[in-house]
């Protein structure tokens, strides 16, 4: 390390490393562009190049700018938080909710009117769908994660964020990748893995920024003042670690070419049908539960300002909750090739599944015993315990659906579709929406929100949504499996598959309009966030308590 | 209170809770996934199965670039309605070469798993470029791009060396003439095409696209759709062969 306790400057090994680095990939990239298959991947190759340019240009600059020493871990005994880039994840996450949102209006009202493909290759459904599900799961649910996790691990560790640019890194990265895997989408480059997409240069990319994360992540927790590593931190470091291994596992392919965007996975058929759903339940499991359980466990107690209910609870389900999701993955291949045995076990296992999810949200409802009162003054607290109910519906209509008998009416529908959002809308938005409007008065100094009415008016809003969108999910999903399977009393199939493509229209129109609710109401939230940072009333310094209201051991 | 004071150590150690942690996730997976690939019923050939032609692999590239697993799976269960509807229900050998699988989990369109033959080349031509031209209620999107764009061929044969690699018995032989394969096959009476289905077993050879001017990418996709699911002969097939 070239930083020492003496005055005179230098670039530490970081920058000076990293600064490499990027150059070196910059001239990788322009080589690549150059000799690129396509011309989609060339246009790649140069957003590689110009973001590696523009990263040794900050990196440089910054250097220049900033004080001869770093900046230091406390600042009067207190620790000195690092929330830049937290800040930036909490405005990307809104603006790629946004964009994720609306990605998802557009290809509801495409199944309604299918004239909305313009005829185009790029904004077809097939390209669009896998735009909608990366930007809702991975760009906004990402950034609310990596935000969150962040902010959560730097305050229960009384700790500053390890490394100095790497937390940038991991921000910045991360959200490269998601532009690097949405435009891939547009332009036809998939590797055609639900969930899994990006293909595999993106796939590396993706891997060098998450290790950083896991480096910065743990670290900061290696650099804790409290003995204890909080539960919430239990949850984030599972999520990262089991997503990582998830993502080497689904993603083993070997390109065609350095030169080439198209690569082929190392699995193939029935086994590449299990890795795949092991990948895309857990992705379910670790990203869109454990991840968004962290931060229940922070931001429920802190804003009800009560302990957590149970610590012993919150152990069991913990390990049952990481220990069973790993087997959940075969009940998405119910019937299929795969063998019987291993969809019994799914099938068992997702059932079971059902004891540590309750267990999850007894334990962040009753967080609230003593508090419910505040459901009726607190908007935001109601959005994240409205969530939480959402976690417990969606976690038992899930083990529902994976029993064998259940599932050969529901898989291939849009039962599938409902029970996904009753989730994603419900759970991982709601608690998404509620952190983010816990976080941004506490990043930015603020007393309060700008408005309180708006958060109100968002919850009711998209709550009317996802009603509308669930509720005709489940009749649309339900209708259609009956009709797959109805018999003539001749015997036989009663319905042609078109008739009951044309069956379900009526319901694309609702749960389309349940869309736009849900639209209108990330609108509302981002007015408020922009008004909340512009010009809410600053808070008195230091207005959050250092210390989190959790205890973690007896 | 000893058991729950145990708990202590991961709640102080990091190491140790990084490595409970990945020991907890691992054996789900493992006692899941790597039987997979030594069971009889998992691995099993099936007569007939074959890699794709270097053609059908193009179209199948198709397939998966405009993402056509959104809403079409290729995999039928063997229930009673789904049998009657689309036929005999599939079999693990008969992805053993796809890569990725592409069984897909929504129906919004019907099952493809055995959509090949069933319609002639010239509906499949209309339904793609415009499906409401064929089927009045579709919802699916027309693809009239696909008939204009000529294939790009210039990488099939890394393509497929890159899979023989991987382990589909492509043959030297094949690879070699990868791309003089395209051209026979999406020509209508080549010469070469018996050469073409020695390689190939009942590989259909003709302009699928119905322009035999330039090959095209519906030319490509076509091809891959014909063969779908056509593989393997029902009326010679063993279902108790693999039964323990």
């Amino acid at each position: 390390m070239a930083h020492t306790a003496t005055t005179s400057k230098g670039m530490t090994f970081g920058e000076a490393g990293s600064a490499l680095a990027f150059g070196a990939l910059a001239f990788l990239s322009i080589i690549i562009a150059a000799k690129a298959y396509t011309p989609e991947y060339a246009f790649h190759a140069y957003l590689f190049a110009a973001a590696s340019v523009a990263s040794v240009f900050v990196i440089v600059n910054r250097y220049y700018e900033r004080p001869a020493a770093l900046p230091p871990l406390t600042i009067n005994g207190k620790p000195n938080y690092n929330m830049g880039p937290v800040k930036f994840a909490t405005i990307a996450s809104v603006i790629w909710g946004i964009a994720g949102f609306t990605i998802g209006l557009l290809i509801a009202l495409q199944l309604a009117f299918p004239s909305l493909n313009f005829d185009t290759s790029w904004l077809s459904f097939g390209r669009m769908r896998p735009l909608h599900t990366s930007a809702v799961i991975f760009a906004f649910g990402g950034n609310v994660l990596i935000a969150s996790s962040f902010y959560v691990v730097q305050r229960t560790c009384r700790a500053r964020l390890v490394g100095d640019i790497s937390p940038w890194f991991v921000v910045l990265g991360y959200n490269f990748f998601i532009v690097i895997a949405g435009t891939g989408y547009l332009l036809g480059i998939t590797q055609g893995k639900e969930y899994a997409e990006p293909e595999w240069y993106a796939d590396l990319f993706l891997t060098i920024v998450w290790v950083t994360y896991f480096l910065v992540f743990l670290g900061t927790v290696m650099r804790r003042k409290e003995s204890h590593i909080y539960v919430a931190n239990w949850f984030y470091l599972a999520f990262i670690l089991t997503i990582a291994v998830l993502h080497l596992g689904n993603n083993a392919t070997v390109p065609v070419s350095i030169f080439s965007p198209k690569s082929y996975i190392v699995w193939s058929g029935v086994q590449d049908a299990l890795v795949q759903w092991w990948y895309g339940h857990n992705a379910v499991g670790f990203f869109l539960t454990a991840g968004f359980l962290a931060i229940m466990y922070y931001f429920i107690p802190k804003r009800a300002e009560r302990p957590v209910y149970s610590y012993r609870l919150s152990i069991i389900h913990f390990w049952s909750l990481i220990f069973m999701y790993i087997w959940a993955g075969p009940h998405h291949l119910h019937y299929t090739a795969l063998p019987d045995w291993a969809q019994t076990l799914g099938m068992v296992f997702s059932v079971m599944l059902w004891m540590p999810s309750w267990g999850g949200m007894i334990n962040g409802l009753m967080t609230l015993s003593g508090a419910w009162d505040k459901l009726r003054t607190d908007p935001v607290l109601r959005l994240m315990v409205v969530s939480v109910a959402f976690y417990g519906m969606a976690t038992f209509e899930g083990p529902l659906m994976s029993v064998k008998a259940v599932n050969s009416l529901s898989h291939y529908t849009d039962w599938t579709i409902g029970h996904v959002h009753a989730g994603a809308l419900g759970w991982v938005a709601y608690i998404s929406f509620g952190a983010v409007y816990c976080l941004v008065p506490w990043l930015w100094n603020k007393k309060e929100l700008y408005s309180m009415k708006a958060v109100s008016w968002h919850f009711w809003i998209s709550t009317l949504g996802i009603v509308l969108y669930i509720s005709s999910m489940w009749v649309a999903g339900i209708l259609q499996g009956l009709m797959w399977r109805a018999y003539t009393n001749l015997g036989f199939l009663e319905y042609s598959f078109i008739e009951t493509v044309e069956a379900m229209h009526p319901f694309y129109i609702i749960r389309a309009l349940g869309g736009a609710l849900f639209v209108a109401g990330s609108l509302i939230m981002a007015w408020n966030v922009w008004k909340t940072i512009t010009s809410a009333e600053a808070a008195e310094e230091e207005a959050l308590p250092a210390q989190p209201v959790l205890v973690a051991a007896e | 209170m000893s058991f729950w004071s145990r708990h202590k150590i991961f709640e102080t150690n990091s190491i140790i809770l990084v490595i409970g942690v990945l020991f907890v996730i691992s054996i789900g997976g493992l006692v899941e996934i790597v039987p997979l690939f030594y069971l009889k019923s998992t691995i099993e050939k099936a007569e007939g199965v074959r890699p794709y032609t270097p053609l059908e692999l193009a179209g199948r590239n198709i397939y998966v670039r405009e993402g056509c697993y959104n809403c079409h799976s290729q995999m039928i269960r063997p229930l009673r309605d789904e049998v009657e509807r689309y036929g005999h229900y599939s079999l693990a050998a008969e992805s053993i070469y796809d890569r990725p699988f592409q069984w897909g989990s929504k129906r919004t369109g019907p099952d493809l798993a055995r959509v090949g033959n069933k319609y002639s080349d010239e509906w499949h031509r209309d339904h793609l470029n415009d499906p409401r031209a064929v089927v009045p209620g579709s919802i699916m999107p027309s693809y009239p791009w696909l008939e204009k764009t000529e294939l790009d061929m210039s990488s099939v044969a890394e393509d497929m060396k890159i899979q023989a690699m991987l382990g589909v018995p492509y043959t030297e032989e094949m690879l070699k003439l990868a791309e003089s394969d395209v051209r026979i096959q999406a020509n209508a009476d080549d010469p070469n095409a018996v050469d073409l289905a020695k390689r190939y077993p009942n590989a259909q050879s003709r302009t699928f696209d119905g322009n035999p001017q330039k090959i095209t990418e519906a030319d490509a996709l076509i091809a891959y759709l014909q063969m779908l699911g056509t593989q393997v002969d029902f009326k010679l097939y063993d279902n108790k062969a693999n039964v323990r």
